[in-house]
């Protein structure tokens, strides 16, 4: 389903236009690459090619002192691949400060019991001193080991997250891991995700892909009884449960979920993936490099999928049954039908409630693009998108959701997306922390759509209800009508409110 | 089917539906290859034991759950206490968003900050563009009144000039010459984000007083908070009692209104902080007083070297601690301490007076930033309160001296022990082997509320788990009621759960305590 309405074109340029004109020249020309207003509309499907173009510049480097909401490599690995994966011990390899400010804020949920047998709420860090930097942290890295295998040894592996003064002093992480791995009889990975690598996030995503193909794939005989329709679920970090809410309905619709990567993920999930019958792929930017190769190298075919609101639900479920054939497509669409009445009262209840509000969202990963359509089906319009570490493709894939004039807008910067809100003045903005108290400052409803602002789940028909209640109590609570002391309207935005 | 429109279910009641519950079940069962549930409640019931302690104590490399950051934080939450102030971070750029989103975590604020955004290019050549092309966009698009520039570990590493590119930036056009762009170096392999803070104050206050002739004012005082998660309350209080005395004073680094700024349809960028002539003219204050000795060593001695008499607290919190820091002021200033302020002292003792039989006696285990820890455990005696275990992990060998002299001042504090360096895991066994009745500490104290079961009142930075403490103060007189009033509903909330279930141990479910 699709919502047909287009964004103003004019306006959009003239925003840009405008905030361009504040930069220095030489940063002026290099931003304008990276925003633009989509020219066509086009329809919300991954397979169409569209005529619709929301080409701009992404995956280069941050402009020094502009204020980019990014991330670093380390962010990407740790903070986003590796860190959710819960029987491994993570050591955030460094100084204090990465681990300390990743730790725990990612909501990736997971059962076990912490510190037992279970370790993503937690932060192991080599803390680094000057001594280590001078003299390399090689021989402090080993005494970690030793200690995360006395006192932890229920791990089921190591990986060992490298902070910047890594990669710059020259430590041999993999000859350490190499070593310690042979004598503990574990899994260990060191992954080179130090945060001066790359431009952003990305990289990091790419970097420990990479090192689960390199020391877990292939390293170990897996036992393991394949089934007809067992797939991996990857790219699923179940925030707030979202990875628990899509399982649910893949298992109904007759799959079997062998793995998932790497949301409540556990080694043994990651080493037998190979012997899965396909990759459901969801978010597509930190995971595709690794179903490229089990593609490549084990003949397993990737799809990917959209489990954000009804409309991609039901598309996404049965472009998924039809690879397994008629009985699991009959599954499915049993499955959609036992959720049907669900989805009907969600969207009778809420879609009144949120009708024509407009949305612009700045986020990472998938969600630029894939949250778009679960807004649409509640009836609201998404004026503005943008990605922190989007490439290219991404860039393509977006032109499939949005419609004609939406504002786009890659690597924003702190300024720009303030002008941008102002000037549109939406109903709702969807990003993150460092955004989201200057825009409710400004008035305007917010929702954290990175850690789904402590909610969530949002995927899967559990999670549309969960997300369709959340926009409509952003929407539509009172305090947004309070800002202004009645003695003392500002005629600023009493005109802004009159312009709407 | 668990969910529906008329109640939606959150995460917390959806998953424990049946049908999710069995999902897990059979997820765990024949996908996640777990290890037997006996061999991890063995494992369980062993790191409760002295043996585990034993070797979790032992650790010499491995830090797990520190209750640290790394300097630039302590940077960055400095230089927002300036007048419209932009931090400006050298080296890789993943750490300004993470220092910006912690900082807004706790604050529930904006917290803003650019970085120079060095990658690989700049780890072989050096960061020198970056700060050029940097300076200038920070300059144009933010409109600050100065930019504090601090470093994160890359440019540490590589050993870049900070003092050098900033003349080189400027001598480019970057900034005005005369533009203020204070510095500080703040590896994050050196101390803590108490020491960033103590290094970017001290490189704001050389930037404007280095040079400059200090023509003494007499009974005037400056006075530097610390890195302070409730420097909301706590300025704006310490104001308030220096107001009544009518001490001449300037806060030197404020960032109580920076992160407390209202909503009405505008957001401010900036707001209040230390103005940059107060900044200067500050250098002629007859003394300096820090609220927090261990936030600002360095700062401190760079005050008396141009001529200051300094002081330094260990966080004024409680009775004594707030007595001696008004005395003080009184001292420096020539200002009587007014019998308003007089009276205020005796409500707080008129409290813990009144309250004083649920206090006697309670153990404690506080942890936090070192001055804090100290501010804590002086107070908890002063209730009669058994500091059990005061644990700071960027405590010092010195703290720990100065700990123990605190300790043994008092009966209360005669089974105390004190723990620098450690971590929140070692006190994980510690609660297990030294159970204490309550646990003073931040939002990550909250996983050894869990295992272990004591209650966590959260005082400190950082707390995101709980809205808005940080708006009231600790600190003075006030502050002292607010905690005690904390730490009483903690006590009392944990007496009605467990006396609440009628017919058994609702005897003693009073309605009058």
């Amino acid at each position: 389903m699709s919502l047909d309405y287009q964004n103003d074109v004019t306006l959009h340029e003239k925003l840009i236009e405008e905030v361009l004109s504040h930069y220095p020249d030489k940063s002026a020309k290099r931003r304008k690459k990276h925003l633009s207003v989509a020219t066509s509309g086009g329809e919300a499907s991954e397979a169409d090619t569209t005529d619709l173009e929301c080409d701009v510049k992404s995956n280069i480097k941050s402009i020094p002192g502009v204020m980019t909401i990014r991330g670093c490599a380390y962010a990407g690995s740790k903070g986003v691949v590796w860190g959710p994966v819960k029987d491994m011990v993570h050591i955030s390899h460094g100084p204090v400060g990465c681990g300390q400010y990743s730790w725990s804020q990612r909501r990736n949920y997971y059962t076990g019991i912490t510190g037992i047998d279970t370790f993503v709420t937690m932060q192991f860090t080599s803390d680094f001193q000057e001594k280590d930097i001078v003299f390399g942290g090689d021989k402090k890295l080993e005494k970690i080991i030793d200690e995360i295998e006395e006192l932890f040894p229920l791990n089921k592996g190591i990986t060992v997250q490298s902070e910047c003064p890594i990669g710059l002093i020259g430590d041999d992480i993999e000859a350490v891991s190499r070593k310690k791995a042979k004598e503990h009889g574990k899994t260990i990975v060191p992954v080179r995700c130090e945060g001066f690598r790359g431009v952003s996030q990305s990289l990091g995503h790419h970097i420990a892909n990479d090192a689960i193909r390199d020391w877990i794939l292939d390293k170990k005989e897996v036992e393991f009884e394949a089934g007809p329709y067992d797939v991996n679920v990857i790219g699923d970090y179940n925030i707030g449960g979202d990875a628990w809410a899509s399982r649910i309905l893949l298992e109904e619709a007759g799959l079997r979920v062998v793995g998932n990567w790497s949301g409540d993920a556990t080694l043994a999930e990651i080493e037998r993936a190979p012997k899965a019958k396909l990759n459901l792929i969801h978010c597509y930017r930190s995971m595709n490099y690794i179903c490229r190769h089990m593609e490549e190298k084990y003949g397993i075919a990737w799809m990917e999928y959209n489990f954000f609101g009804p409309s991609q639900i039901e598309a996404s479920l049965r472009k998924i049954a039809k690879h397994f054939g008629p009985e699991i497509e009959a599954k499915t669409e049993k499955t959609i039908a036992k959720y049907r009445p669900l989805v009907d009262a969600i969207i009778a209840k809420y879609r009144p409630r949120l009708e024509g509000k407009t949305v612009m969202l700045y986020v990472g990963g998938l969600r630029p693009r894939h949250v778009i359509t679960a807004h649409e089906d509640l009836g609201m319009e998404i004026v503005g998108t943008g990605y922190e570490f989007g490439h290219n493709d991404d860039y393509q894939r977006t032109a499939h959701y949005v419609k004609k004039g939406t504002l786009i807008y890659d690597d924003v910067t702190g300024y720009e997306l303030e002008k941008f809100i102002e000037g549109i003045r939406p109903d709702l903005v969807g990003s993150g922390i460092k955004e989201k108290y200057p825009v409710q400052k400004m008035g305007i409803p917010f929702r954290q759509m990175h850690s789904w602002d402590y909610s969530g789940p949002y995927h899967g028909y559990d999670g549309f209800a969960i997300f369709a209640r959340d926009m409509d109590l952003a929407i539509n609570n009172p305090v947004w009508d309070l800002y202004d002391a009645p003695w003392k309207k500002t005629a600023a935005r009493s005109a802004s409110i009159a312009a709407e | 089917m668990p969910q529906s429109a008329e109640k939606v279910l959150d995460h917390a009641p959806l998953f424990r539906e049946p049908e999710y519950r069995q999902m897990l079940a059979e997820k765990k069962l024949n996908f996640e290859c777990p290890y037997p549930d006996q061999m991890v409640n063995d494992l369980c019931e062993f790191t409760k034991t002295w043996g585990y302690r034993e070797k979790n104590l032992a650790r010499e490399a491995l830090l797990v759950n520190p209750a640290k950051a790394c300097q630039p934080l302590g940077a960055v939450f400095a230089a927002a206490g300036f007048e419209r102030t932009m931090s400006f971070v050298h080296g890789s750029q993943g750490c300004v968003a993470y220092y910006r989103s912690h900082l807004s975590r706790h604050f529930k604020e904006p917290a803003s900050a650019v970085s120079s955004s060095m990658t690989e290019d700049a780890a072989v050549f050096g960061g020198l563009k970056n700060m050029v092309d940097g300076l200038a966009n920070t300059y144009t698009l933010y409109d600050p009144k100065m930019i504090a520039v601090s470093t994160t570990c890359m440019a540490e590493v590589i050993g870049d000039d900070l003092h050098g590119f900033i003349e080189n930036a400027k001598n480019e056009g970057s900034v005005p010459r005369d533009f203020d762009v204070p510095f500080a170096h703040t590896p994050a392999f050196v101390g803590s984000h108490i020491d960033g803070y103590d290094g970017m104050v001290q490189g704001v206050l050389e930037h404007f007083w280095d040079g400059k002739e200090r023509s003494e004012a007499a009974g005037v005082v400056n006075i530097i908070p610390g890195f302070d998660g409730f420097c909301v309350g706590n300025n704006r209080e310490l104001k308030r009692l220096l107001d009544l005395m009518g001490v001449s004073y300037t806060f030197i680094q404020d960032a109580s209104d920076q992160f407390d700024t209202p909503s009405d349809g505008e957001f401010r960028m900036f707001d209040g902080g230390t103005k940059i002539q107060d900044v200067k003219a500050a250098l002629n204050a007859e003394a300096t007083l820090s609220l927090q000795h261990y936030s600002t060593r360095s700062t401190l001695k760079y005050c008396e070297e141009v001529g200051q008499a300094a002081a330094s607290f260990h966080y004024p919190l409680g009775v004594q601690a707030t007595d001696e820091f008004l005395m003080k002021v009184s001292a420096i200033s020539g200002k009587e301490i007014p019998e308003a302020i007089r009276l205020e002292r005796g409500r707080l003792i008129d409290a813990m007076a009144d309250s004083q039989s649920w206090l006697h006696g309670k153990k404690y285990a506080i942890y936090g930033d070192p001055d804090f820890v100290y501010a804590v455990a002086r107070f908890v005696m002063e209730t009669g309160g058994e500091p059990t275990h005061c644990l700071s992990t960027n405590g010092t060998a010195a703290w720990e001296a100065e700990m123990k002299e605190l300790l043994e001042s008092s009966p209360f504090g005669k089974a105390a022990q004190v723990w620098p360096g450690k971590d929140l895991w070692a006190l994980r066994s510690l609660l297990f082997t030294e159970p204490v009745d309550l646990l003073i500490g931040s939002s990550y104290g909250k996983y050894l509320e869990r295992d272990t079961a004591t209650p966590l009142i959260r005082l400190t930075f950082p707390i995101f788990d709980r809205h808005h403490h940080h708006r009231f103060p600790l600190m003075g007189y006030q502050g002292g009621l607010h905690v005690l009033t904390t730490i009483l509903d903690k006590i009392f909330d944990k007496l009605d759960r467990e006396t609440i279930v009628p017919g058994v141990t609702d005897y003693s479910y009073d309605l009058t305590r």
